[in-house]
């Protein structure tokens, strides 16, 4: 190499330019979402389940939308849920934000080494939960403990598992919140992302294979679809014409990263089902009555053998990536407020008021009896331990750090659990 | 019993497994209507119908873990990567969920999923054909790594596989698919007929995962080998008419340290052969566990006959592969002291 920059090949070429997706705002600047265009309550068509998945793909570039701006359901894609259905999602989403807080705050305390909160997220799980049958199986990632939460899961089960501590079912294995119960149709959550897009695609295979009426649903963030395995499940999912949901929760933010970087500026992500010959929708996120619809349309399509579909649900992270995060280092701190489809809780609770069956004195009555059953929840998982860092007082019993790597323990770890149970008695005398 | 080559006795296998348990699915890159590029899954599709035996897109990774879900499910699905050389795809799959899944549920769910995959050189396979890839997988915890070196042997591992609760890697020595290659690669080969462990029963059984074999008797030196290097290995002592100990572990995870303790012990010296490359190689783990628990009866240091640090090249190939002299010097080098 010489000293000097070599002189360009082609020097009547333009020079190649590398485009670097910046988002549109950063800390100090004024949000201002004018730009993203949001149809009007009621205008996406919807097409029969059975349709072809070309006449859906319209819809990858518009917005699935039921609740309007005076709070009332319309369109061809409202569910027309009773009373009763609607009081429960608020009532769980409403579940799903106390625990968060109450979780948050735990970890600020020092009780737990880490949470995840999906604050502005939660009609998404909570809808999803709703619209498919408790046997269906989900493959989720870690801002869907709405999941749990609706289908009725002890919170004080999932405490435990954030402390880590003796009640906790997966012996403190697991980071907190990456939970799993096959009871509640709820698959082990993954720290490796998108793995279990194309893992929920092998079940509704294997259901499609045994005859079942079991459908799956695969969840991820769009930061992870640019992971090879959102390829892989898509592509398996279409040539097996698998009955499963493919749901990509476009909460904007992967950490730092804006959805630019995942590949959000030149296409929408419902836009990839396209490209795979599936069905696609894109779904006002923060419209618990939308995403309702919405799952419950692919449910009924892949329950018919008529396929899969790719739903992306369009919101917006309002709180950190975790409690690891800190987004005042990377967006401006009022863009959840300035957010154009509003917070999903009032917009839920609004339209009940609307329809004459909710009021702000009910709301704050059940505000104030969730808080309670979440900090009794609170005080039940305490008293089975919180997590120690600084301590070789474990909560789980040593031992069972070599169970259930293989059926049965081989030769190797024998030894090596004895080798732990000496070098902890040895501690425990040392120097001596 | 029938006489039959290594990949007969695996297509029985799996069909002595599709015929047991209806759990039971076969997937993979050509397996299905053409059954296989090696005939591996030859006639399954048309016995057991495509829903049970089909192709898959070029994915690794897709059919891993779509592979998983399916054992999530509750089936038994054994999938083939049609080469080691293309298993690198499915490493994140086989490293952080298939071999993770059952620790990290507390047992809630588990994975028993067989992937199989030819492995090996000898074949003028290049670098992209004929890799050794069973240490990636054996520093793994949470997977079983098999891998057999007889037709006998590989339909009884193929079934114990099978029928595993946990998922099992399983390396087929594609150079010896058709005949105990003895690693003269100038020498016409001995078809599996004439060998005695080409006499397969045609019904059920298992061998245990976990057990090696002791392939010849000797009293002056353990070599410990798997796969084709069984072959080779047997092949140099009897050239050399050395008394050596020939044990095939079979099974690298969970390893029979039993077998190979009881071995040294008696002979003092040991080799290790495999055709991977050397350094971290699966070797590596034997010395050290040789040297941790027979140090004091061993009368010279532990000698590694490998495939060197190379990737597998092409023109080269038998320049590379560790063949009779590479294995004769090690085991005179381990018998001179």
């Amino acid at each position: 190499m010489s000293d000097k920059d070599p002189a360009p090949l082609k020097p009547n070429r333009p020079k190649l330019a590398l485009h670097v997706p910046e988002p549109p705002f950063r800390p100090g600047d004024t949000p201002d979402f004018s730009s993203i265009n949001i149809p009007a309550a009621g205008s996406a068509p919807r097409p029969d389940t059975s349709a072809a998945a070309d006449d859906t793909h319209p819809l990858t570039t518009h917005l699935v939308r039921v609740l309007g701006e005076d709070h009332k359901a319309v369109g061809p894609w409202d569910p027309k849920l009773d009373a009763d259905t609607l009081r429960k999602m608020l009532r769980d989403m409403v579940t799903v934000r106390v625990f968060d807080d109450r979780m948050y705050r735990a970890q600020r305390q020092g009780k737990t080494s880490f949470y995840m909160k999906s604050t502005g997220e939660e009609a998404i799980a909570v809808a999803a939960a709703a619209a498919l049958s408790q046997e269906d199986m989900h493959f989720p990632t870690y801002r869907q403990q709405g999941l749990l939460i609706s289908r009725g899961y002890p919170l004080v089960d999932m405490m435990c598992q954030i402390y880590s501590n003796k009640g906790d079912k997966l012996l403190g294995r697991q980071l907190p919140v990456m939970y799993s119960d096959k009871a509640h149709g709820f698959f082990s959550i993954s720290g490796n992302l998108e793995t279990q897009f194309p893992q929920a695609v092998g079940w509704a295979m294997a259901s499609a294979i045994k005859g079942d009426s079991r459908i799956a649903m695969g969840w991820t963030g769009e930061g992870a679809t640019a992971e090879g395995d959102f390829h892989a499940a898509l592509t398996f999912a279409t040539v097996y014409n698998a009955p499963v949901i493919l749901a990509i929760v476009n909460n904007q933010w992967a950490i730092s990263s804006f959805s630019g970087i995942a590949g959000g500026e030149k296409a929408t992500f419902a836009q990839r089902a396209k490209g795979y010959g599936i069905a696609g929708l894109r779904v006002d996120g923060n419209d618990a009555l939308a995403v309702y619809a919405a799952v419950n349309w692919a449910a009924e399509r892949a329950r018919s053998n008529n396929g899969p579909t790719l739903v992306e649900f369009f919101t917006y992270r309002a709180e950190g990536h975790s409690t690891s995060d800190d987004p005042s280092g990377y967006r401006p701190s009022n863009e959840a407020k300035a957010w154009p489809l509003g917070d999903p809780i009032e917009r839920l609770k609004a339209h009940l008021v609307a329809l004459g069956e909710w009021d702000d004195e009910r709301h704050a009555a059940m505000q104030e009896e969730l808080s309670a059953e979440v900090r009794g929840a609170q005080r039940e998982a305490e008293k089975k331990g919180t997590l120690h860092s600084a301590s070789i007082d474990f909560p789980q019993d040593v031992r069972t750090m070599f169970s259930d790597v293989y059926e049965e323990m081989p030769w190797h770890l024998k030894e090596q659990q004895q080798e732990m149970v000496d070098e902890l008695e040895a501690k425990r005398r040392w120097p001596s | 019993m029938a006489v039959m080559n290594m990949i007969q006795a695996l297509n029985s296998a799996h069909d002595v497994m599709m015929e047991r348990d209806e759990n039971v699915v076969v997937m993979g890159e050509d397996v299905g209507y053409f059954g296989g590029v090696f005939r591996v899954t030859e006639g399954l599709q048309k016995k057991y119908g495509s829903t049970r035996v089909f192709d898959t897109p070029i994915a690794e990774n897709g059919i891993v873990a779509t592979a998983i879900g399916m054992a999530a499910y509750g089936l038994r699905p054994v999938a083939e990567i049609q080469f080691a050389d293309y298993i690198y795809p499915a490493y994140d799959q086989i490293v952080s969920e298939a071999a993770r899944l059952r620790y990290r549920t507390a047992g809630e769910w588990n994975v028993p999923m067989v992937i199989r995959s030819p492995y090996g050189g000898g074949i003028f396979g290049g670098q992209t054909h004929s890799q050794s890839t069973e240490a990636l997988f054996a520093h793994v915890a949470g997977v079983k790594t098999v891998i057999p070196s007889t037709p006998y042997d590989a339909k009884g591992l193929l079934i114990a596989a099978i029928e595993d609760n946990d998922p099992v890697l399983f390396f087929e020595p594609k150079r010896i698919y058709n005949g105990p290659f003895d690693g003269f690669f100038d020498r016409p080969l001995t078809p599996w007929a004439k060998h005695a462990a080409a006499e397969v029963p045609e019904g059920y059984y298992k061998i245990p995962i976990g057990q090696a074999a002791v392939v010849r008797e000797g009293e002056d030196v353990t070599i410990l080998a798997y796969g084709t290097m069984v072959h080779v290995t047997l092949a140099t002592v009897r050239e050399l008419g050395i008394d050596a100990e020939v044990i095939d572990l079979r099974t690298i995870v969970p390893l029979d340290i039993e077998t190979i303790e009881r071995s040294v012990q008696k002979t003092g010296r040991c080799v290790v052969v495999h055709e991977a490359t050397r350094t971290n190689g699966f070797g590596a783990e034997l010395s050290a566990l040789v040297q941790e628990r027979c140090f004091f009866h061993l009368e010279a240091p532990v000698q590694r006959a490998t495939g060197f640090d190379t990737p597998y090249p092409h023109s080269l190939e038998w320049a590379y592969f560790p063949g009779p002299v590479r294995i004769g010097t090690a085991i005179r080098k381990a018998m001179e002291v």
